[in-house]
This record gives structure tokens, sequence and C-alpha cells, in this order.
């Protein structure tokens, strides 16, 4: 399993001009977070990378979650090394739960070995530990998958800080009107780093969403003079146009199984949801209204969806089985405006956009309880994301008039905000796996 | 078809200034009310046929000859139709130009023109996609009703992707709920 995370470490064949990296700052902390230690790794052999701080990298991970709350550096009581030299008694009084070791070790093959251990101060004993061989080029990676280890077997939810995210940035031109506007699909790690390019277009690209698997990305793409499907395989970059009728082709959605797109298309009149095959190219009607659906979410179990639909007359989410004409539940009532759904890994919580008057913010609905409740401030927050650990929301926000992409954990305590340091960055979408 | 238009061309542009027509709100894509309003009835005029017909109207020509659509002092150099929030109904003080359009593309059956549809940036990016194709196809339906041919109206939505202003205050999100009729 560690092996197959090394050899699964690739660099997007794509090659581009590194954007501004992404900058995340956070903007509010969290007081009921588990406190963890993370005492800075020990380098062997070589001075410490600083752009591959491996236990830096653990420590924003982990409070990036919201459900962790690392001692700052310069806080810590002590720093052991080896789990020899960790006091357990001295750590327990100091109130800490568990706390995390480890060192960068330069070998004569010029690879790292970076090893982890996590202690379980009640416990008094290592819980995990795990050695990885890694270049200067993966260092980052297996900090985070270091990241994922810990954060799963402490809260046993699933990892997603190794894993990777997708976004639209728009850069303008100095007056700021449309013309000399260009749009990039990028990808980076989770917390913004190693964006690379994957489609430049002076034409707008939209809705990026990670296939199931994190190969291959659908997306939207006006580049050939209407609105159409592409799916992009992130590796070689070969990608194919999936679907370009008349009018809409929009809102693209990976089946669970990856084998199909939910699409929104207007081909028929007005927009509706269908299902692309993507074996045989072959569409069904899902929805059939004349007012707008579009937004399709899929469910984990692949026979249902979320969508939005203005056929109550304002936007509002509808729950659909996809197969047998079945009727659409409407799941929320509060608000002019509940728009684009995503659904949490579990099935159990939808996140969206819920306006009121001129705010627009993320709520989240618990789909069986069907009670809502608002995360973040507005006023023009949209495309919530559901991090495939189901503890953090990310969403497009502005900030001072800048388009940015922010992280909420989802009791909404814990607030970040991810900025470039210039343009517009929109639309993210959060990989499920590491291809 | 053509005499029959430009009569109504005419008839219109006397009771534009008292809420001629009124497009149907609720349906999108269904019919438009043609009816005129206030009561005013259509007269035909005398040596109207034909598409050099001109008229003068608050100030701008009315021309529907192939080159009017170039000439700045012609209504029909006003291409853009703009929008209340989260609504496609054409407004009235934009059905009167958006006929005009649909009246030149009539009478120059070779003229094509696409019509562009924009939101603001308020809301969802894919809903807005929709509602602003939803508009550019409330503006292609009015110019079918004006004789224009289906194939002469091609229709794209940008949603909020495209905004011409970029304030996010509610002028500059006025400017940028709108439909571009554009002529190729």
């Amino acid at each position: 399993m560690i092996k197959k995370f090394i050899t699964g470490l690739l660099f997007l064949s794509f090659t581009s001009v590194a954007q501004a990296v992404l900058k995340i700052d956070i903007t509010e902390g969290y007081e009921g977070a588990l406190p963890i230690a993370i005492i800075p790794f020990q380098w062997n052999g070589s001075k410490k990378i600083e752009d591959a701080d491996v236990s830096a990298i653990i420590s924003s991970d982990l409070a990036r979650s919201g459900k962790f709350s690392p001692v700052a550096e310069k806080d810590l009581i002590a720093r052991p090394q080896t789990p020899s030299e960790v006091h357990f008694k001295t750590w327990r009084i100091a109130g800490m739960d568990h706390i995390v070791i480890g060192s960068v070790t330069l070998q004569a093959d010029g690879k790292y070995q970076v090893q982890f251990r996590l202690i379980d101060i009640l416990k008094a004993k290592q819980v995990l530990g795990y050695s990885f061989t890694a270049t200067d080029k993966t260092l980052r990676d297996v900090a985070h998958q270091i990241s994922d280890y810990i954060f799963t077997h402490i809260t046993g939810l699933p990892g997603a800080f190794g894993t990777r995210i997708a976004y639209v940035t728009v850069q303008r031109d100095n007056k700021g009107g449309d013309k000399g506007s260009v749009s990039r699909l990028q990808v980076s790690d989770t917390d913004g780093y190693n964006p690379q390019t994957l489609l430049t277009s002076a034409q707008p690209i939209m809705s990026p969403a990670w296939s199931p698997d994190g190969s291959e990305l659908a997306y939207v793409s006006f580049e050939n003079g209407q609105a159409e499907i592409f799916t992009q395989n992130i590796r070689t970059g070969a990608r194919q146009s999936r679907s370009r009728y008349k009018g809409l082709n929009g809102a693209p959605a990976w089946s669970p199984d990856g084998k199909k797109l939910a699409i929104t298309l207007s081909k028929d009149g007005n927009p509706d949801i269908y299902i692309l095959n993507l074996n045989d190219n072959s569409l069904q009607r899902v929805t059939n209204h004349w007012s707008i659906d579009t937004e399709a979410a899929w469910l984990p179990d692949g026979k249902s969806i979320v969508f939005t639909s203005s056929r109550s007359g304002k936007p509002q989410l509808y729950l659909q089985a996809v197969t047998g004409n079945a009727r659409p539940e409407r799941l929320t009532y509060e608000g002019g405006y509940n728009a684009s759904a995503s659904v949490s890994a579990d099935g159990k919580y939808v996140a969206y956009v819920h306006g009121e008057g001129n705010i627009y913010r993320i709520a989240i609905l618990d789909l069986e309880t069907k009670s809502s409740r608002i995360l973040t401030d507005g006023p023009l927050d949209e495309s919530p994301e559901y991090a495939p650990n189901n503890s953090m929301i990310l969403f497009a926000s502005q900030d001072k008039g800048k388009a940015v992409l922010a992280a909420v954990s989802v009791d909404g305590r814990q607030k970040q905000r991810l900025s470039f340091t210039e343009g517009e960055v929109r639309e993210p979408s959060w990989a499920a796996a590491r291809y | 078809m053509k005499k029959l238009l430009l009569i109504s061309v005419l008839a219109l542009s006397v009771v534009a200034c008292s809420q001629a027509t009124k497009p149907d709100s609720e349906d999108i894509a269904g019919s438009i009310d043609m009816q005129e309003a206030g009561g005013a009835t259509a007269g035909t005029i005398e040596g109207a046929e034909g598409a050099g017909g001109t008229e003068l109207e608050g100030g701008k020509l009315v021309s529907y000859e192939e080159n009017a659509i170039n000439d700045p002092n012609n209504v029909l150099s006003q291409k853009v139709v703009y929008f209340a929030f989260d609504s496609n109904k054409v407004g009235d003080d934009y059905v009167e130009l958006v006929k005009h359009h649909g009246r030149y593309l009539a009478f120059n059956a070779n003229a094509r023109v696409r019509l562009e549809g924009h939101a603001d940036e308020r809301g969802t990016r894919e809903y807005n996609v929709a509602l602003a194709e939803a508009r550019a196809r409330a503006v292609k339906q009015l110019m079918l009703y004006e004789g224009a041919g289906n194939d002469q109206i091609a229709v794209i939505s940008y949603g909020e992707e495209k905004p011409v202003a970029f304030g996010h205050d509610e002028e500059s999100m006025s400017l940028n709920r709108r439909v571009e009729i554009v002529y190729q």
C-alpha cells in the first residue's frame, strides 16, 4: 500500500508556467479541536528544504481540517526525536492527546527516507509508524500522505490531503475588460502548491469535476464558440469532446462508478438533466420540465441525484431517482435561492448555495432530518465542494472584491482563505483519490 | 408578408410610448402576447411597402435597410437588452428594440445574428448559464414573432462568465444582466 502511494506520486505531464501559488490564511480558529503536537522533523544529511518542510505541512493540513489544533512550534514543551525520548507524563499534564515525531534522511542515492510515528499519550505507546522514500519533488506529497494517515487513524474518516484540487482562474487585462482575459483550468495539491495548467483559453472554462479515481477532469469549455463538455486525462493530457449539442452543455457530474456523466442540455428546448453514458455516448433523459433543471450531484449509491430546479418559480434543490421517471422530492424551502448541491461522501449531507436577499452563503442540509444550517457569511459565496473526508467544504468567495477560494469546516467554526496573489480563482473541485 | 410587417412597424412605433406590448413573463419559450395595449389600432400607410420605409423614433431612424445596423443614428444601433434580476422577461423598455431587430432580420433574409445571454454574478454559475440562455431565447422568440427566421438566429449563453462591468454594486450588476445582439 505504501509502495503504491510512492510510485503513484506522479507529475502532471502538462508543462506550464507556474501560476502564483495559493496562499492559505487561517481566518478563524476552532477551540474544540483535538490537541496534537507535531515535533519538527529532524533532517539528517541535508538541510531542511524550506519548500518541503514535512512536519510544517502536516501541521498545516491537520489545522485546516478543523478537527485538530496543532501546537505552535514556539509553544512546544519538548522536542523528542525518538520514542524513548517521549516523556508521557509531561505531555499528559500539558493536555496533549497525540504527538508526532519523525525524520527526513538524505540517502546515498539522493533520495529521502521519511519516517514518522504517531504516539498516543494516554495509551503511552506508538499507534502508527511508517517509512517512505521520496525525492525532493515528492516530499510534499509524502507529507500530505502522512497527514492522511494521522487524520484517518484518529478520526476514523478517510483522508483527503494527499489528493488534488482543480479550479478555474481568470486573469483580465489591465483595463479590467473581458477582451484579453485568459481562463485557465488548473490542478494543484490540496494546499494549493504545485499548480499546473491543464487548459488555457481566451473563452470561458467552467465547472471542473474530478472522476472518482482522480484520473480525469470533466469540464465545460467555450473554446469552439459554444458550450462544450470535455473530459481530459490529467496524466496524458488526452482529451475528448463529450457533448456539444445545440444550446447548453453544462454542469458535468461523474457517476460514482465513473462510467457516466450527469449533464445539463437544452437541446430539447430548455435546460434538463441527462445522463451521458461514456462508453457509447448514449443519452438518457432524467428530468423533463419547462423550467430550468441543472447542477446535478450524485448520491454515492449512484441511484439518485440532487439538482437545482426553478420549477417552483425560484431555484430550489430536488432529489430524484435517475431511472423510472421518478417524481422529484423538493428538499429546500427556506429562502428564495437554493442551488449548486455537493453531496458528502457518506451521502448524508448536501452542501449548497443559500441566497437570501442579496446575500449568498454556503449551507448544509441534513438529508435525513431535512434541517439545514448556514456555514459562511457571504455575501457572494458559491460553488461548494465537499472534501472527500467529509470534514470540510471548499467554496468560492469574494474577498475585498476579489474572487478567492475558501474552506470551511462542516461545523462552520474553522475558516480559511486560499488566495492567489493575482487573478480570480473559482469553482474548486476536490479529487477523492490521487491518480 | 413584408408589407404586413412594415405596416405593423409603423403602427407600433406610434404607440411605443404607451406600453405597446407585454411579453408573457411566465413562459419563456411560449407565446408572447402581441396585442397592442392602450387600444391602439394599426392602420395602413400608403407606399410603406419595401425595405426603404424610414421613420423617426425618439431621435433615431427606423429603417431596415441592409446597412441600418451600422448606422449610429438608427434605432438598430442599440444592440443590448437589459434584464431584471433572476428574470428572463424582456422588459417593456426593450420590447420595441427587440422587435426592430426582428423585423430587420425579416427584411434581410441573409442577415445572421447571435444572441449572447449574460447574467450578473449573483447566484450559481451553472444556473446563471441556464438563466442567461432563457434570456437569449426570450429575445429570439420576440424576433421570430416579427418574422425573423429560426435559422437566422443563434443563441449562446455565457452566464456570468463575461461581465462588462466589474463592480459588485447594483449598477454594475444591472449592466451585466443582458443579451447582446451580435450581427455576424
